[in-house]
Formats: C-alpha cells, sequence, structure tokens
C-alpha cells in the first residue's frame, strides 16, 4: 500500500523539516491551488474525494466547509480555519503521531483549507501535554513564514494566511469543536448549541471551520493528487487512508496508517501481532472510549463508517483499545465512566449530574456492594443519558457507548460482581472505591 | 468601595516584563483582550508553577476582566493549578488502556517512593502527582509525563530509576 | 400563526417562539428551570424534555428539549409520552444527588421552583446511594445569603448577574459536579442588582439575608399590591408582612415598568419602617422642648384649633402621595400651599413639567426602552438615580445584537447564540456626565464634562441635528448615531441639579423630531412622587409655588404652617428653615421617621408609611399607579390622607369635610384639574368585588390567624375590615386574572414559587391577564418644548472646583439610608475626585479632604474615580453629612491633616472569620 499521510515518517519518528518536506514533494499541492485553483476548485475537489471527517464524527468535509459564507455572502471579517489537535480520546494516539513526525503536513492542509474557505486567522489548538508537538509545529510555523507559506502574499498569491499555536489548558470537550472555540475565545469550554453552526458564527460570532488533524493532513495529498486518485486508496466503501491504532495487551500495539475498509483482524492480528500469550481477545472498542464495544464476531468488518456503524458501533478515532479475557470488563467501564464524569464541562444536567450517578453505581458493583437492580438503574441511565439530543453534546451519550455494549456484551460479567460480591478478576483491576 | 479599588492590585509589580511582553504577543492577535485569558495564565503558570490569587487578579486587571471571570476560567481547566505545585508535576495517565495495562500498580508504587498520593507535592517540593486523563501515547502505556518529559512503558523498575533518591518510603525526607 | 401538535392537541402558536413558551401559554404544566422569559434559553437543564415525532407514522420519536425547539408548522409533540416524563423525572433525579434535603430550614422553602418541579415531575425516592458533594458558602454582603450545596446548576445566577444585569463579581467557577457558583473571594456583591437574585435562583442557593432574620414562609405573609417609593421610577412590589413587620419585599410585575426585576434599595430599603425611630402617638411640644404623647383625637383637636380661621401655609411632600399633597393643599389652600422641593428641584422640576406637556418626543416605559438602538444620556448616572432603568439600558444596546441574530435567523430567545454571535457589538450609547457612571462599561463613548458643559453638548447635538457644523466629534458622533437609530433615546434628569442639562436633552429631542425622528425622551426625577407633585402645583397657576425658600421668603408672618413627609433639612437651606421657624407660631408636622423637622413642630403626627397606607405615585414615565396597604399602621399611626382629612373635617372645611372616603379624595383631585381626570382608573375603587368577594390579601395557605397573637393575648381578635380599598386582611377571595394593579401575590395550583406568575400573563413575558397597572396620565400637545437659551459659563478662581453630586444607589435616598443594610452598604460620605487632583492635593483613597463652600467646611472621605471633568469635584448626595453642600456651588478644597483613615474599609457584620474564601477548586 501507498503510504501517504505518513510517507515522511520514519522509523526514528524524528520530525520532518520543510526542506525534507519539500524534497518530498512537499507544498506542491499549495503551489498548485495558489496558482491553478479558486476557492470553490478546491471545494469541489474535496467534495469530490468524499474524505469523511477523522476526528471521530465522520461528517463529510467538503460538505462541512460547503456551509461557510462566500464572497457577498460572507459579512465583512475575519473567517477562521481551526485545527484540533485536543488529542484527548481516551485509547487516541494518531495525532500526536502525525504532528510530532510531519508538522508540515498539517500545516500545508491548513494553509489550503483556509483558502479553500477564504479564512486569513487559522489556529492549531493542541493539547498541552503534546510538549513535543508543539515545540516542533512553533519550528515549522517559523520555518513557513520565513519561507513565505505563511503570512501575507502567500507565494505572491494575494492570499493571506497567520497561523497560531493555542496549546490547551486540559479538558476532554475542548475536543467538541463547539466547546474549543469557546476555549478559544478564553472562555469556559462549555459546549455551544447548534444551530447556529460554527461555520456560520464561531470563534468570536465568525464564520469558522474546525477540522482534525488527520483530516488536514489529507488535504495537501487530495489537492495535489485529485479526489479520483484518493478514493481509489479505500478498499472499503469509504475513501483514503486512515491512521488505524491498536492499544492494550497485545503484541505489538501501535498505530499505523492502512486503506479505509482494512478488516479488523488484519489491524489486529497482522499489525498488532495479536493477544499477548496467555490472553484472548474479549471484546474491543473501535475507535476510541466513547464507542461501544464490539466482540471477536465482528473481526472480519472493514473498518469503514457505515460499516461498523452497522454493527452497532462507530469508528470514532479508529484506534482500538483492546480488552482481553482477564481484565474485568466492569472495571474498565467504571474507568471510562470514571473519566467521563471528571471531564463533563458541568453545564447540562444528564452528564453533570447522571455520570457521577453512573459512576457511583459501577463503583458499588464493581467494588461487590453491587445489588440487582442496580443493573436497571445502569439500564435506565443509558436510555436517561445515552440518546443524542437528551444532553447538550455528544460527551455524555458517548460515555455511555461501552456502557451499554458492555450490558449487552459481558452481562455474565456484572451478574457475577453481584452475585460473588466482589470482582472475579485480577486484583489489579480493582477499582472499588 | 468597588473591588477594583479595594484590591488596587499594581500589574507590573505581579507580573514581571517577560511576562507581559508574552501575554502581549497574544494579545495582538485575538479581538478581545479577555481572549487571550488562558494563555496569560499558561504564561504566568510556566514562570512560576501556579496561579496565586494575586497573579490572578494582576492578569485580571490586565485583561480588563473582573477576578471572578478569569477565576471561573483558571478552575475550569486540568492544567491550571491554583495551588502550589512541587518543581515538577507527574501527570499519570489512569486512563482505560493504561488501567488495562496495569497502571493502577505503577501508581501504588509512585505513591511507595514518593510519598504522595493524586493532588499532594513531596515534602521537598520536587513533585506534585496529578492524574491525566489520556496521555495519547497508548501503544506505550502505562505512560506518565515528570515535567515536559513522557515516560513510557512503566514499570516499577522504571519508578525506582526515575526517583533514585527516593527509594524510600515517605519520601520527601531530604 | 403555525400550528403545532402536543399530545394530539392542536394547537395555534405564536411564530417565533418556542415550544416551552408554547406549552406555557396553552396552560400546559412543562417544568423547566434554566430558561427564564426575560433570559432566554440556553439549553442546561434538560428539564423542559418533551417527544418530538417526525410525523404522525413516528411512535417513538426523540426527545427535545421545549427551550431550544423553534415552533414549526406541523410539528408534533408530545408531553405525557412515557419517554418524556421518565427523562424529565431522571433530570430531577439527577439534580438530588447533591441537593440537601434541608426544605425545612430552608428560606426558599414553601415558594421553591425545584420543590414545585419536583412534585411536577414525580420524582419521589432515591436511588443515589453515594455521598452528596458540598460546598463552601461566602459572605456575599448583607443583602444576599449563600448556600451552595442547594445548587442546581442551573446557571440562571450568573446569566442573570453577569450577562443581563452587567456584574461582574459573581460567575460560574471549577467544572463536572463541582460548578460553584460565586465570587473569587468572599465580599460584597457589587451590583445594584444583586437582590434579584433571590427570586431568579430556582431554589435557596441565593436568598434575601435581611427577610432570613425575621424569617416567615410565603404562605404566612399579608401582603398587598404595592409601588417602590425608593426612587421616581415606580416599580411594582409586592411587600409582605407577617406579626406586624414588613417581611421582605418582592418583585410584582408590571409588563411595562420593572418586569422581573427590582433594584437593590428598591427589595431592601424597606427595613426603616419597622424601625423604633418610628413615631407611634402623636405628640405636642412642651416648654420644656420635650413632646407629650396624645391620642389621635386630641391631636385633632389642637391642630384644628391653629388651623381653623388661621393664617396658615402648608408644605407638600414629593415622597407624599398626590392625594395626601391634594388634601394638603385643599386645606391651606392653593396660594398657601408649596410643593416642598428645593430651589433647584423647583426649578428643574418646572423645567421637566413644561418639557413633558409639549415635547414632540415620547416619554418612555422601561419596556419602550429597552427598543432603543441609539441612546444618548446628558448628566445622569442612571444606575444611581433610577436603577431600574439602567438595567433596562443594559437591554437596549444589546439590540445590535438582536439585529445581527435577526439577520442569521436567529429567535430572539436564543440567548447564547447569540451573545456568541455578537460578542460585544453593541447598539451605541453615548454618556456625558461629570464623572463616572455605572453604565460606563457598556456604553460606546464616555464623555467627562462639567455641568455648563453637558448642558451645551446637548444644545450643540441638537445644533447639529438642525444641520450645523461642529468639530466636535464626540457631538458629531451623538447626532449620528441618533439620527442613525430607529429607536433613539434620550435621557437626561435632574440629579446634577441643573436645569440646563434637561433643556439641552429636550432640544436634543426637539430636533430630532424636526427631522422626522420621533425620539424617546426620559428625564429621571429624585422622587416617588416629584412628578406627580410637581403636575399638583402647575395646574393653573402663573407663579409656580414650588420650592420651600420661596415660601421662607415670602412668609414673615403664620399662625400655623403645615409640614407634609417633608424633612425641610434636606430640601431648604438652614437660613430658610430658620425663617419658616420664627415665621410660624405653630408647626404641625406628619412624618413617618423622627427627623429635624418634627424636632421643630409644636404638633407632630405619626405618619403610616407606604406599607400601611394607600396613595396615588405618578413616576417619572407619567404613569400614575396606586399602593395599597399591605396591613394596618400599628399604635396610633394614620396615614397622611386619614390625618389630613379628619383636620379638614375638624375645621369644617368647605368642601374636603364633606370626603369620607379614600376613593372621595381621588375623584376630588381627579377633578381638580384636566390632566388629572383619569386618576379614577388607577386602580378599581373600593367597592370592586370579585366574584362577590373582595381580593384577598393572605394565601389560602396563611397559617395561626386566630392565634398568631395568643402570646400577647388569648382573646382572638377581629380580623381588620378594610373599608378603603378592595383588598380584604383575609384569605377568602379570589387572586386570579385580576385587574393588574390589584395583584398581592402569585400562586397557582402546582406552581408556590414566583414562577407561577406566568399563570397571571396574558402570554409568556407578556402584559398581565389583568392588563398593566397604571394610567400615563401626561399627554403631551406634541407642539414642542420651547427651550431657554443656553447657559453662561462660570468664571473660576483657581484652585477651585464645580461641586457635582454624586448620588448613590445606597445611602442617597432619604428613607431607605434609614435601613440597617443600605446604610451599611452605603458607607461613610465621600468627595470624589480625580487621581489628577488627588495628587496635586497629595490625598489617596480614604484619606480626609476640607471641602469649603462658603462659610461651610466639612471634612469628608477621598474617593477617587477613574474619570472625572475638568475642575470638577463629587459629593455624596443626600448624606446626612453632605446636606449643607450644593450641587453647582464653587468649592476649595484641602487635605485634612487630622484625619483618621478608617482601618477597614469592609463593613462585614456578620462575615465569619477564621475561614478562608469560599471559591471551589477541583
Amino acid at each position: 500500500m501507498e503510504k501517504v499521510l505518513t510517507r515522511n515518517i520514519g522509523a526514528d519518528l524524528q520530525p520532518t523539516d520543510l526542506k525534507a518536506y519539500e524534497a518530498n514533494g512537499g507544498y506542491q499541492g499549495l503551489r498548485k491551488a495558489l496558482a491553478e485553483l479558486s476557492p470553490k476548485d478546491c471545494l469541489d475537489v474535496i467534495s469530490g474525494a468524499n474524505l469523511r471527517g477523522r476526528g471521530g464524527a465522520g461528517f463529510p468535509t467538503g460538505m462541512k466547509w460547503s456551509f461557510v459564507p462566500m464572497g457577498d455572502k460572507c459579512t465583512p471579517g475575519h473567517k477562521y480555519l481551526v485545527c484540533n489537535a485536543d488529542e484527548m480520546e481516551p485509547g487516541a494516539f494518531k495525532d500526536r503521531l502525525l504532528m510530532e513526525c510531519d508538522p508540515h503536513q498539517l500545516i500545508e492542509g491548513m494553509i489550503l483549507s483556509a483558502y479553500t474557505i477564504d479564512a486569513d486567522i487559522s489556529y492549531i489548538f493542541i493539547r498541552g501535554e503534546y510538549v513535543v508537538a508543539i515545540q516542533r509545529l512553533r519550528d515549522a510555523l517559523a520555518e513557513c513564514y520565513a519561507a513565505g507559506y505563511l503570512g501575507d502574499n502567500i507565494l505572491g498569491s494575494g492570499f493571506s494566511l497567520n497561523m497560531y499555536i493555542h496549546p490547551s489548558a486540559g479538558r476532554y470537550i475542548c475536543g467538541e469543536e463547539t466547546a474549543l472555540i469557546n476555549a478559544l475565545e478564553g472562555k469556559r469550554a462549555n459546549p455551544r448549541a447548534k444551530p447556529p453552526f460554527p461555520q456560520v458564527s464561531g470563534l468570536w460570532g465568525r464564520p469558522t471551520i474546525v477540522n482534525n488533524v488527520e483530516t488536514l493532513c489529507n488535504i495537501p495529498h487530495i489537492i495535489d493528487r485529485g479526489a479520483d486518485w484518493f478514493k481509489t486508496l479505500g478498499v472499503g466503501e469509504d475513501s483514503g487512508t486512515k491512521m488505524f491504532g491498536v492499544s492494550g495487551r497485545v503484541k505489538n500495539p501501535g498505530c499505523w496508517e492502512l486503506p479505509m475498509g482494512t478488516p479488523i483482524r488484519h489491524i489486529l492480528e497482522d499489525r498488532a501481532g495479536g493477544m499477548q500469550d496467555g490472553l484472548q481477545l474479549k471484546g474491543f472498542l473501535p475507535g476510541g472510549g466513547s464507542t461501544d464495544f464490539l466482540t471477536p464476531d465482528h473481526l472480519d468488518l472493514a473498518m469503514d463508517y457505515n460499516v461498523i456503524g452497522k454493527a452497532g458501533s462507530r469508528m470514532g478515532t479508529g484506534t482500538m483499545i483492546i480488552l482481553d479475557d482477564q481484565t474485568c470488563p466492569v472495571g474498565m467501564v467504571l474507568n471510562l465512566i470514571r473519566f467521563f464524569a471528571h471531564e463533563s464541562c458541568g453545564f447540562c444536567t444528564p452528564c453533570r449530574d447522571g455520570l457521577p450517578w453512573t459512576r457511583q453505581v459501577l463503583e458499588d458493583i464493581e467494588s461487590g456492594r453491587g445489588r440487582a437492580e442496580d443493573l436497571d438503574t445502569l439500564a435506565y441511565q443509558v436510555s436517561y443519558i445515552g440518546a443524542m439530543g437528551n444532553t447538550h453534546c455528544a460527551l455524555a451519550p458517548g460515555a455511555m457507548e461501552p456502557l451499554q455494549s458492555a450490558l449487552k456484551y459481558f452481562r455474565d460479567d456484572f451478574d457475577r460482581h453481584i452475585s460473588g460480591g466482589s470482582c472475579p478478576y485480577h486484583s489489579h483491576t480493582r477499582q472499588g472505591a | 468601595m468597588n473591588d477594583a479599588q479595594m484590591i488596587q492590585t499594581d500589574v507590573s509589580s505581579v507580573l514581571s516584563p517577560e511576562e507581559l511582553s508574552e501575554i502581549d504577543a497574544e494579545l495582538a492577535h485575538v479581538p478581545y483582550k479577555s481572549g487571550a485569558a488562558i494563555d496569560a495564565l499558561k504564561i504566568v503558570q510556566a514562570k512560576r508553577g501556579w496561579i496565586s490569587d494575586q497573579s490572578l487578579q494582576a492578569i485580571a486587571k490586565y485583561l480588563d476582566m473582573s477576578a471572578e471571570e478569569l477565576e471561573g476560567i483558571a478552575t475550569f481547566y486540568n492544567l491550571i493549578y491554583r495551588r502550589p505545585v512541587g518543581k515538577k508535576v507527574i501527570l499519570f495517565c489512569d486512563s482505560v488502556s493504561c488501567w488495562i495495562c496495569g497502571c493502577d500498580g505503577i501508581k501504588q508504587k509512585i505513591t511507595d517512593v514518593l510519598g504522595v498520593d493524586y493532588g499532594e507535592t513531596t515534602q521537598d517540593d520536587a513533585y506534585t502527582l496529578i492524574p491525566v486523563p489520556c496521555l495519547g501515547a497508548c501503544d506505550r502505556a502505562p505512560v506518565m509525563m515528570v515535567g515536559d518529559d513522557l515516560h513510557t512503558h512503566l514499570d516499577e523498575a522504571k519508578i525506582d530509576a526515575l526517583f533514585p533518591d527516593k527509594n524510600k518510603k515517605a519520601g520527601g525526607n531530604s | 400563526m403555525p400550528t403545532i401538535y402536543i399530545d394530539g392537541q392542536a394547537l395555534e402558536v405564536a411564530q417565533g417562539e418556542n415550544i416551552l413558551e408554547a406549552c406555557l401559554n396553552a396552560g400546559m404544566d412543562l417544568p423547566y428551570f434554566c430558561w427564564h422569559p426575560a433570559m432566554g434559553s440556553i439549553g442546561s437543564c434538560r428539564q423542559c424534555a418533551l417527544v418530538q415525532y417526525q410525523n404522525e407514522e413516528d411512535t417513538r420519536g426523540r426527545i427535545v428539549m421545549g427551550c431550544m425547539t423553534p415552533v414549526t408548522e406541523g410539528a408534533r409533540f408530545s408531553l405525557n409520552a412515557e419517554n418524556a416524563t421518565e427523562f424529565r423525572s431522571a433530570v430531577v433525579e439527577s439534580l438530588m444527588l447533591n441537593h440537601p434535603h434541608d426544605c425545612p430550614v430552608c428560606g426558599e422553602g414553601g415558594e421553591c421552583h425545584l420543590q414545585d418541579m419536583t412534585v411536577m415531575v414525580g420524582h419521589r425516592d432515591r436511588r443515589y446511594t453515594g455521598k452528596k458533594n458540598t460546598h463552601r458558602n461566602q459572605y456575599l454582603g448583607p443583602l444576599i445569603h449563600h448556600e451552595m450545596n442547594r445548587c442546581i446548576t442551573c446557571y440562571r445566577c450568573e446569566r442573570y448577574y453577569r450577562d443581563y444585569a452587567g456584574g461582574k463579581d459573581l460567575g460560574a467557577q471549577a467544572s463536572h459536579d463541582h460548578v460553584y457558583f460565586g465570587r473569587h473571594e468572599e465580599g460584597v456583591l457589587q451590583s445594584e442588582f444583586s437582590g434579584n437574585l433571590v427570586e431568579v435562583c430556582p431554589t435557596g442557593v441565593f436568598t434575601d439575608k435581611p427577610f432570613l432574620k425575621h424569617y416567615s414562609r410565603k404562605w404566612d405573609l399579608q401582603s398587598a399590591p404595592s409601588i417602590c417609593s425608593g426612587c421616581a421610577v415606580g416599580c411594582n412590589i409586592a411587600p409582605g408582612e407577617r406579626y406586624g413587620k414588613l417581611k421582605r419585599v418582592h418583585n410584582r410585575y408590571n409588563h411595562e415598568v420593572n418586569g422581573y426585576f427590582l433594584c437593590d434599595r428598591g427589595r431592601f430599603g424597606s427595613g426603616y419602617i419597622n424601625s423604633d425611630a418610628r413615631l407611634d402617638y402623636a405628640g405636642i411640644k412642651k416648654p420644656d422642648g420635650s413632646f407629650m404623647a396624645v391620642h389621635q383625637q386630641q391631636a385633632i383637636d389642637t391642630a384644628a384649633s391653629w388651623i381653623k380661621h388661621k393664617k396658615i401655609a402648608g408644605i407638600g411632600s414629593p415622597r407624599a402621595s398626590l392625594e395626601a399633597n391634594y388634601l394638603l393643599r385643599e386645606l391651606v389652600g392653593a396660594a398657601n400651599f408649596v410643593a416642598g422641593f428645593s430651589d433647584s428641584e423647583a426649578e428643574i422640576m418646572g423645567t421637566i413639567v413644561r418639557s413633558l406637556k409639549n415635547t414632540t418626543a415620547s416619554n418612555p416605559s422601561i419596556k419602550q426602552m429597552e427598543a432603543a438602538d441609539a441612546i444618548l444620556i446628558l448628566g445622569e448616572d442612571v444606575t444611581n438615580t433610577a436603577p431600574r432603568v439602567a438595567l433596562g439600558l443594559r437591554q437596549s444596546v444589546r439590540n445590535k445584537a438582536f439585529e445581527l441574530a435577526e439577520q442569521m435567523g436567529l429567535p430572539p430567545w436564543q440567548d447564547a447564540a447569540i451573545r456568541n454571535l455578537a460578542q460585544d457589538q453593541r447598539s451605541p450609547m453615548i454618556i456625558v456626565s461629570a464623572m463616572d457612571t455605572r453604565l460606563d462599561d457598556v456604553a460606546s463613548r464616555c464623555v467627562s464634562l462639567a455641568a455648563d458643559d453637558i448642558a451645551s453638548f446637548g444644545y450643540a447635538v441638537a445644533e447639529v441635528l438642525a444641520g450645523g457644523k461642529t468639530e466636535d466629534m464626540a457631538v458629531n458622533e451623538a447626532a449620528e448615531i441618533l439620527l442613525g437609530a430607529k429607536n433613539p433615546l434620550i435621557i437626561s434628569g435632574s440629579s446634577m441639579s441643573h436645569a440646563g442639562i434637561v433643556n439641552g436633552a429636550v432640544a436634543v429631542a426637539e430636533a430630532l423630531g424636526s427631522q422626522s425622528k420621533p425620539a424617546m425622551l426620559s428625564l429621571c426625577v429624585a422622587e416617588s412622587n416629584s412628578l406627580g407633585l410637581a403636575l399638583l402645583v402647575d395646574s393653573g397657576l402663573k407663579t409656580k409655588p414650588l420650592s420651600i425658600s420661596k415660601l421662607a421668603k415670602k412668609s414673615s408672618k403664620l399662625d400655623t404652617l403645615i409640614i407634609l413627609e417633608n424633612d425641610l433639612e434636606r430640601r431648604a437651606s438652614n437660613t430658610d428653615i430658620e425663617l419658616l421657624v420664627k415665621a410660624a407660631a405653630k408647626i404641625v408636622s406628619m412624618d413617618i421617621l423622627e427627623n429635624s423637622t418634627l424636632n421643630n413642630s409644636d404638633l407632630v403626627l405619626p405618619a403610616a408609611s407606604y406599607a400601611e397606607s394607600q396613595g396615588t405615585l405618578v413616576s417619572s414615565e407619567g404613569r400614575a399607579q396606586r399602593y395599597f396597604p399591605v396591613y394596618q399602621p400599628a399604635a396610633e399611626r394614620l396615614p397622611s390622607w386619614q390625618w389630613l382629612l379628619q383636620l379638614a373635617d375638624a375645621c369644617e372645611h368647605k368642601t374636603l369635610s364633606e370626603l369620607e372616603h379614600f376613593d372621595q379624595v381621588v375623584s376630588a383631585c381627579a377633578a381638580s384639574q384636566p390632566l388629572f381626570t383619569t386618576l379614577v382608573d388607577v386602580a378599581p375603587m373600593r367597592d370592586y368585588r370579585s366574584q362577590g368577594q373582595k381580593i384577598p390579601r393572605q394565601t389560602h395557605r396563611y397559617s395561626g390567624r386566630t392565634a398568631m397573637n395568643a402570646g400577647v393575648s388569648v382573646h382572638e381578635p377581629q380580623q381588620p375590615e378594610d373599608t378603603e380599598s378592595p383588598l380584604a386582611f383575609s384569605m377568602e377571595g379570589l387572586n386570579r386574572d385580576e385587574a393588574a394593579s390589584l395583584i398581592p401575590f402569585v400562586w397557582s395550583p402546582g406552581w408556590n414559587s414566583n414562577q407561577s406568575l406566568q399563570k397571571f400573563q396574558a402570554e409568556v413575558d407578556g402584559p398581565l391577564k389583568g392588563g398593566t397597572a397604571g394610567v400615563r396620565i401626561i399627554q403631551s400637545t406634541g407642539l414642542g418644548a420651547l427651550q431657554s437659551s443656553e447657559p453662561a459659563e462660570q468664571i473660576l478662581k483657581s484652585h477651585q472646583w464645580h461641586l457635582v453630586p454624586v448620588h448613590q444607589v445606597h445611602g442617597s435616598e432619604e428613607m431607605s439610608a434609614n435601613t440597617d443594610e443600605i446604610a451599611e452598604l452605603a458607607g461613610p460620605a465621600f468627595i470624589a475626585i480625580g487621581q489628577k487632583v488627588a495628587e496635586k492635593l497629595g490625598v489617596t483613597e480614604g484619606d480626609g479632604l476640607i471641602v469649603t463652600q462658603g462659610k461651610t467646611d466639612i471634612s469628608l472621605q477621598v474617593k477617587i474615580l477613574s474619570r472625572v471633568a475638568k475642575n470638577c469635584v463629587g459629593f455624596s448626595a443626600g448624606y446626612s453629612e453632605t446636606l449643607e453642600l450644593t450641587a453647582g456651588s464653587l468649592v476649595s478644597l484641602i487635605k485634612d491633616q487630622q484625619w483618621v483613615r478608617p482601618t477597614s474599609q469592609m463593613i462585614a457584620t456578620d462575615k465569619r472569620t477564621g475561614t478562608q474564601g469560599g471559591s471551589a477548586h477541583v
């Protein structure tokens, strides 16, 4: 398979500087776009490529951009392009790699995206803990300004763009695009109600596009090589390649660029090397901590948005978390719910107060204090908190996904905790309160 | 009397010229001063380790915000410290992949070696231990950050090696 | 008018509203917390959930929030579907996880919105077995009690305090289920509108602290419809009484005036009514200067003997009712009556009345002012002189945001979205004042000028509007924004004691009128009935007998002077007062609290306060409104109108002695001049009955009526009978859908909190079903108000400053200043100067300055302001220490070397010591 996103990433994981990036075809897409393509042309290419957002929701990028008012339809003022580099989904570790090892690819993608929507200011909203990535991006930005890829009148095209890095002060909810916008405005990162969508009223009330790192990294290649080429990369329904990752107790955890639609079995067995010795696969979260469990029965599914969706889960970030047969599923769900309860912004009731309630029930069960009716309570909470629309944003419904599927697939484990009065798994998984 | 008059915080006596110039650089690209609130908190915290009441009031004043507004922001985010921390903060990942890979045991080991639990600072002010949700290095779990450095594939031996002079229970005695 | 379906029922709903509003308008009980009719929707509490169906076939539907869902033609919903009711119950169950079960000791108990909603959703048994989160509470000053553990995190407090009222020092802190609403550190809440937190909070986090000191449950309070006497805005209030004490004041909704909110003076300023300094009995001065208590009849007889066939004169009062002033004028004869204003107020009131009667501009209600899209304020610190108006102006400047929202198709109730869209973009507001005002933070431009220059500014704007030219950028800008606006608003008033400023403002309004751009012109006046009194004395007389000093100068010899609720010290110079005391052989005074005028009198009559009497006040809007007694006056106090009626009777006054009832006084007053004819319509007369009964002042749950005085006497007292109004001191009768002027409290089945108001509104956020209380009595001729010419400039000697009155919401108003909490907030009298002058004089905040005005020297504490017009210094107006200072006079300043700086600037009567600040950290 042709490496696209990772073509500049070597085994040494060293950053690609401007010279090396250019030597490998870097900024060709940008030069081409600025010289030959109008923003509308660029939008058509991206729409035609059927690129879907790599942050988790899989929304078509071209369609998202098409809602940005252009030309006379836009009131005078700034427009913004924001890179969502707030990788904080439990089990997700793909954007870190792209930023640390090939910062220019992201920057070129952002310049092209900004050009397409006619944005003049762009931000990289990045996790504060990603200190290496922040430094490498800063270095790359300096190179870009010096080389005329950023700033006024880029490459003599008349197009101008400034780019800034905003290291986050740390909240999972900042990964939600409207919360991220509030954080960029220096506010509490509560998500905003939609509509209005950020495309029309985002950062400082102005049209704003927020895209994930990986999504933006795809842009230079699509512009450079065309939509048709991009569509040929996928082996399933979806276009392009995707960063897939595996963590948990497998032999070779890691992150690989593979075609969209790669079967799960290939990722888990051929890339991650299968389970560590003595462990059996019990289940897995296919796309990070806020996706539903799948089981060994699902190993032959293709990693495509719709395929995984039909199986009852989501492709999410494409970074799988593996549950082995000696790890307690109740403990794992409790770990996730603790995370989500703590990362709730505190804005809406089901999330702010519902998740701690769920946490408390799970703590009871995990520590052996569970009662039979607790399972009814958990089911009640899943229907109360878990449906989109019940809450202000997607955090709490996402939090409920591992729980609702665990109740479906690992019901026995819950029952054994309750009937046995203790966690039947290895003591290191005990998280009793 | 309003607060502004009562506090009479003299910004320049609290914030250093270096801090102010870094904040100014952020202010240059935001349309409202309050837009630089988080950056300013991070700038000052980078120099001082944490945000004291005095720092908070000075930053608020510099950004034409009320202390309440800035407090609401400072207390919202995980990485703004409103209490003193040690010279280095240990951000210990207790999220799902690290948990599966046995981070609870590592955490216990750290607590044994340093004598601190979550939210606590060693007696010699060297380290503050804080849990962090997923550091995005799940393929190298368990992981943690000590200051700016990421430590991966943690095991008990690595903890001993990282804190050689603390290798005693209830550490921080020197 | 779209049709929507709720549980199969077709509803015609108004375009642009949301489903929650539609349900409430249809009389359905859809619970909610975070939504507020004045503040719109944010979708945070998730309580107003209902199920929306795609179409008729859809049986499952999905949960939507009523407050966030606009009505659309044919949309189908269910309130009663099981998933909807279960969800709403789950929301309350979640809120109850951490809510303490302290309802029996909670100040909100019995009028708690959370209690109501909990019952409404049917939640009863908790399944949660974990620990409750707890928080530290904060000391927030003398007015507001803080109990964070009760918080359900609806964000209403923050949204009200910060977004709506412009307060800066209260907000959300921390996150997840640790969210905390409070200050950065303990201390007095700085907003003049903090008291509304009590009514905005759906539970007991923010409660009325003075009320808690002598607490009664809402259902045990006896209430009456009343009008705030704290200033001239005329906010409608619902005071509550028990055991003969005024316990608290709540907002009483008036769609046009105060809406849902009061200022802190209005809410907390009535404590003086329970003061020990109230007079219980009439007193006759003995030769040794002390007073001998006498009964009513003896007092009346004595007074009558001093009045009948004698040379008498009367001084009215801008804080007494129209009826009392009218009676006094009739009793002494119009020629012997003066209104009782100070000289400067008299002049300005004359100007204002003239202007309002003829201007082409309209005199707007607060509701109308909220529609203004460009504002020019001349000379007023509105927050301190007409506080509730200022709260309205904070909404006016948001019209720019609503305009942007409309362009984007966002409905006005999308609160957070509109704020995010507009950010700091506001409609223009230019403030021209001598010093800082409390609206500076939302003004597009502030101009600091001395009084004369403010007047000139007004004239200059008028000139530019008429086509003139000037170099002055601010003047040009003012003209430009007003001309470019759809609803321009000019605000000025009497607080600078400078008629020229009012004339300047009128000139601007007239100039706009001549450009076919009808303006709104709102003129702030000082006291609750300043305008009513000015109108009363304006009728038909050539020379307007307004000021006290006029009377002092013309009356060399009088048998008896009758003074109605007027402490002359506040409105006349010492010289004039001495002249009057010398001229009058006998002085008869009636007032509420002890004061120097009563001490100068020969007969004092204890007057009832507004809470114990009825009367009509005319607000600065020209709105005549009626207040009714909440309870009967104690001891031998009488409402002034009754004292005067009895005096007239005892004197066998030709016309007055025929009057017996209050309504007859109103009718007589109404007949006295054309402007007053509609006074009879201000509120229903005493014979009004609803379903055959009077309107009850007591709730149907009022308890202990027969036993509440058993500690004093086991004999059950007869309930007092109210022969003067359509209200009864009783719990019998109906309090539903009455005339707006007659609603003493709001309650509806299932809605025990103030949120029951929506059951009394014709539609959500609309006028009451019984209309809007009050009658606007001034009909302008529309001919245009004639202006006097520009004022001449004063020449300053070096080291001299113009004295500018600085009004304070707490401290400047005569009566409320006698309330402990208000006095505490008022702090010491001060002299306000700019930083440069402070440096020149070698003083800092808290030092003392000796202010020399003519022969008067007063030492005052220094307060430093951020902007002060050249050659101006301010003084705390209305404080007893500064009564001798005259606005506009020239003073010199010198540092007071003997001054002892106050040790602590915070006066915290009940601040707990030893505790750290209560901010919550994660």
